[in-house]
């Protein structure tokens, strides 16, 4: 399976990783905003994406929103400090399929992404 | 500065610790921060806007601040790694983004962080505002977390107050 971490945090990306290498996925490519994101997405062709909101360049949502253009299935979990009810159904409205909040538990950002594989997958 | 600005800082750097580095954090009494005020060596800054305009920082002295960060990322980093600045930076997203949730009724947005390195700084904010300073104590050291930050609800209140006594 391929992942693609989108974060301008390069710390976070390390701890996304670590647990992602825990669920034994290793095929993990890095974009540091949304618009490094959306340069990587059609010759990566990510499974997954794990994608953070406040960025600089482009942000998650604006990224979101431009990748849901082309690609209405791939599912996409957002990570992001944004914990506020309405941030949440706006990312939702924007395509995201399930939302982390940091900080998070390793725990946490593991189940999340099998029950947003398990949907897509039983989809 | 209304006290409900401030809580929600208390929570969140609490619950950054304890869910990121498994770290207790002990905050003590808040205080406003004046001239004699610490100076330090390494500072994360974010802007906030919105309903709620100012500033979050992060300030550590180096040697906690290199504990805290080898904690956070799992592996000791020099200060002078940009991979250092960016955990740092990340520390006060979490804690900024984590505090603005718990506002209530005023929605605030963040910047992306900056992070400001140097034996001895002192951050300034804007004249008028003042600087409310919350020293927190861990295993890895100390660090404080400086909240400088106007609720634009009620500066919009207090307008509309004076413009109905003056009409």
């Amino acid at each position: 399976m391929k992942i693609l971490l989108v974060d301008d945090s390069k710390t976070m990306r390390n701890i996304q990783k670590s647990v992602l290498a825990q669920l034994g996925h290793t095929n993990i490519e890095e974009a540091c905003d949304g618009q490094d994101a959306l340069s990587k997405v059609k010759a990566y062709g990510p499974d997954l994406l794990l994608v953070d909101w406040n960025m600089p360049i482009m942000d998650g949502l604006t990224f979101v929103k431009a990748f849901r253009q082309d690609d209405k299935t791939t599912p996409i979990i957002m990570v992001t400090t944004e914990a506020e009810k309405s941030r949440v159904i706006e990312a939702i409205k924007a395509g995201v399929n399930n939302y982390v909040v940091k900080p998070f538990t390793p725990d946490l950002l593991s189940q999340r992404i099998q029950e947003t594989l398990a949907k897509c997958t039983a989809a | 500065m209304d006290p409900a600005l401030i809580t929600p800082f208390i929570k969140s750097v609490q619950n950054v610790f304890a869910t990121m580095l498994q770290l207790p954090v002990e905050v003590e009494a808040p205080k406003i921060k004046d001239k004699s005020s610490t100076t330090y060596d390494v500072s994360a800054i974010i802007g906030m806007s919105g309903d709620c305009v100012g500033s979050v920082v992060l300030s550590f002295e180096l040697e906690s601040a290199l504990r805290i960060v080898a904690l956070f990322t799992g592996s000791e980093i020099q200060s002078d790694s940009p991979d250092f600045a960016d955990a740092v930076g990340e520390l006060v997203n979490m804690i900024s983004g984590g505090a603005k949730a718990n506002f209530v009724g005023r929605k605030a947005s963040i910047s992306t962080p900056s992070v400001v390195l140097g034996a001895r700084h002192v951050v300034t904010a804007q004249k008028d505002q003042p600087v409310i300073i919350l020293p927190c104590v861990t295993d890895c050291g100390r660090f404080a977390i400086e909240v400088s930050i106007q609720d634009q609800t009620e500066s919009a209140g207090q307008t509309a107050q004076a413009a109905g006594a003056k009409a």
